[in-house]
């Protein structure tokens, strides 16, 4: 363990991360919106899921520096009365748990199938990919609401919201899976004719490991750079269903429903209940969007292009 | 070209099946044809006798292929909720969809152009280090919150332009047009930003790598040997190759935007054909959903088939590979 800190201490990774402004200080703020989302429930000043504590008497109070504004809730409260501030902090959270699930979901899929695809070639493979292809061309987002859409009118809305959290990681996982299929099956393609996996042919492996065992870590490259990439576009996914009501409820906000449930009230005047949400899942993604491109220069691996 | 164009499209007209096999099935699962034809006051014995004259007893693949045969008439079901048949009740609804898309379109086109180039050739000035920039906090921000922002900047405080529906609209042929009305074009403004939003950082940053890619081949070095004018390089023999690949992957990404017309027109209530998809998700209107779902599906794949023989006809090279 302490051999490997050491080979990672003196690597030329971290030697171009601290020497780059923009990724620390874009690690850092990641870092810390994650802490403060998951432990929420420790130093959120008030609890967003108790019915009981919520006053709708409260109910749109402006931000604490406004002149109507209450001490006890620094950034205002939402239409039911809630604690601006806990509720952006849990809704985060609820953002950041979908969002890291789907890419795992999408991961998972995306490089079994990759790596099928890439090893096998022929038929399955064309088949394959003419699948992913087709995917993309109608957009993850397209599929992303149709999906949610089906899922809503088979379920209903009641239970579609009991379920939302696995229910959106399902539909955001199912809707980019081609972006790890295309990436992965590239980088097998590059690797299939190396020696070390004629090598193992030969030894008398079999395919399945020489696929997991041999060719998938030397795919990992490419595939840490769109993870951080795809974490940022299933939380914004996840926002954008749950602004069109396909999403998690208000009950249970995440980023997105918040923004939806005070859009309403933006013509009144309430700019806020939409404004601290909206901002902060635009820093979150545009960090990680910042650190994706970063991963991308350091790294350098063949992306596949198109 | 022939044998290209023919693949192509039978490899369309496949995914066209598999659509409707998805539509189709989800209508089987979830709707009820029963309920969207008649009242709830039919009784149990009237709703069965329907069933069997409707043929709804019959088995799945006979089923399948009377709705095809229907589908190919244009016959897309009856929409529960507005008591018409989906396809018209869509294609009332898709000339302020293919505006909105046509507008932003344009927008995309006009702004992207000139930045990108303007990137490309002067990648250090501070106006393309800027637009760069910009472009990716571009990105990062979702379509319905640059929608709402300008809502409230132009709409709430400054009050300068209508933030919701189409305003005032002409009607030519069947279609209502806002295009030839200054009320119309008004509302336009706002919904069709926020819409090119979404793909202008995408463009700029496309033609921009493109760009810098053609700047760096033979033929411009020799262009420049030759004491050509810059005007004469960047305009035209780099930018008419940087053109190639922003058709193809522009094509296909204009076709996307009707996936984000979904946000934009929730945002600005736009009657168009996603605002009508989310209220018929809403209202439980499955025949509504699955016509949505054919006609929007045909439209991608239309697009796409004709990006892909555009780009055949001007790249051989796809025609003998078949792949891009």
């Amino acid at each position: 363990m302490k051999h490997y800190w050491r080979q990672f201490k003196s690597s030329y990774f971290l030697y171009s991360f601290r020497r780059d402004p923009v990724a620390v200080i874009s690690f850092v703020i990641l870092l810390l919106l994650i802490l403060l989302s998951f432990s929420a429930p420790l130093i959120a000043p008030y609890d967003p899921y108790d019915t009981a504590s919520i006053d709708i008497m409260d109910a749109e109070i402006p931000p604490a520096w406004m002149e109507e504004g209450n001490t006890a809730y620094l950034l205002g409260t939402d239409i039911q009365g809630r604690d601006l501030l806990s509720t952006i902090m849990y809704g985060m959270r609820v953002s950041v748990l979908i969002g890291c699930g789907a890419v795992i979901l999408q991961a998972f899929i995306g490089i079994f199938i990759g790596l099928i695809s890439g090893y096998a070639g022929g038929r399955l493979d064309a088949f394959l990919m003419r699948v992913a292809d087709v995917q993309l061309s109608f957009s993850t987002m397209m599929v992303a609401i149709l999906i949610s859409a089906i899922f809503q009118v088979a379920f209903g809305v009641g239970k579609f919201e009991e379920m939302a959290v696995p229910l959106l990681v399902v539909i955001i996982g199912l809707a980019e899976w081609p972006q790890y299929a295309r990436t992965v099956r590239a980088s097998v393609l590059g690797e299939k004719k190396k020696e070390y996996v004629e090598a193992a042919r030969v030894i008398g492996f079999g395919p399945l490991r020489i696929m997991f065992r041999h060719i998938l870590p030397n795919t990992l490259s490419p595939v840490l750079v769109i993870s951080t990439v795809q974490v940022a576009n299933a939380v914004m996914s996840e926002a954008a269903l749950s602004f069109l009501g396909l999403g998690m409820p208000v009950t249970k906000p995440s980023l997105g429903s918040l923004i939806n449930s005070g859009f309403e009230y933006i013509f009144s005047g309430s700019w806020w209940i939409t404004f601290f949400p909206g901002l902060l899942l635009v820093i979150f993604v545009l960090v990680i969007n910042l650190l994706g491109d970063w991963l991308r220069d350091v790294l350098n691996p063949k992306l596949y292009k198109g | 070209m022939f044998a290209f164009s023919i693949k192509r499209i039978s490899q369309a007209l496949f995914v066209m099946l598999i659509i409707s096999f998805i539509g189709f099935s989800i209508r089987q699962q979830i709707g009820d044809p029963v309920r969207d034809l008649v009242g709830i006051r039919v009784s149990v014995e009237e709703r069965e006798i329907l069933r069997d004259k409707l043929g709804l007893n019959d088995p799945f693949a006979v089923q399948y292929i009377r709705f095809l045969g229907n589908a190919l008439k244009g016959d897309l079901g009856h929409s529960f909720f507005f008591k018409k048949p989906t396809l018209e009740v869509i294609l009332s609804k898709a000339p302020a969809t293919l505006e909105l898309v046509f507008v932003s379109s344009l927008l995309i086109i006009f702004m992207s152009i000139p930045l990108g180039i303007f990137a490309a050739i002067r990648p250090r000035h501070w106006f393309s280090r800027f637009s760069m920039g910009a472009s990716i906090v571009g990105v990062s921000i979702p379509v319905f919150l640059t929608a709402i922002l300008l809502i409230y900047i132009f709409s709430v405080e400054l009050q300068w332009l209508p933030s919701y529906g189409r305003g005032e609209t002409v009607n030519i042929g069947g279609w209502q047009s806002g295009l030839l009305t200054w009320d119309g074009l008004q509302h336009l403004i706002l919904p069709s930003i926020a819409l090119s939003s979404i793909m202008l950082p995408l463009f700029i940053r496309l033609i921009r790598s493109e760009m810098m890619e053609v700047l760096q081949s033979e033929y411009i070095k020799f262009a420049w040997a030759k004491g050509l004018r810059r005007r004469r390089i960047w305009f035209i023999h780099a930018f008419k190759n940087t053109l190639l690949p922003v058709i193809t992957v522009g094509g296909v990404q204009l076709g996307i935007l009707i996936a984000y017309t979904i946000l934009t027109e929730t945002v600005f209530q736009w009657q168009g054909m996603g605002f009508m998809f989310l209220e018929a998700v809403e209202r439980s209107d499955t025949s509504l959903l699955v016509a949505y779902m054919v006609v929007v599906g045909a439209l991608f794949v239309v697009v796409n088939t004709i990006v892909d023989l555009i780009y055949g006809l001007v790249n051989p090279m796809v025609r003998v590979t078949g792949r891009k």
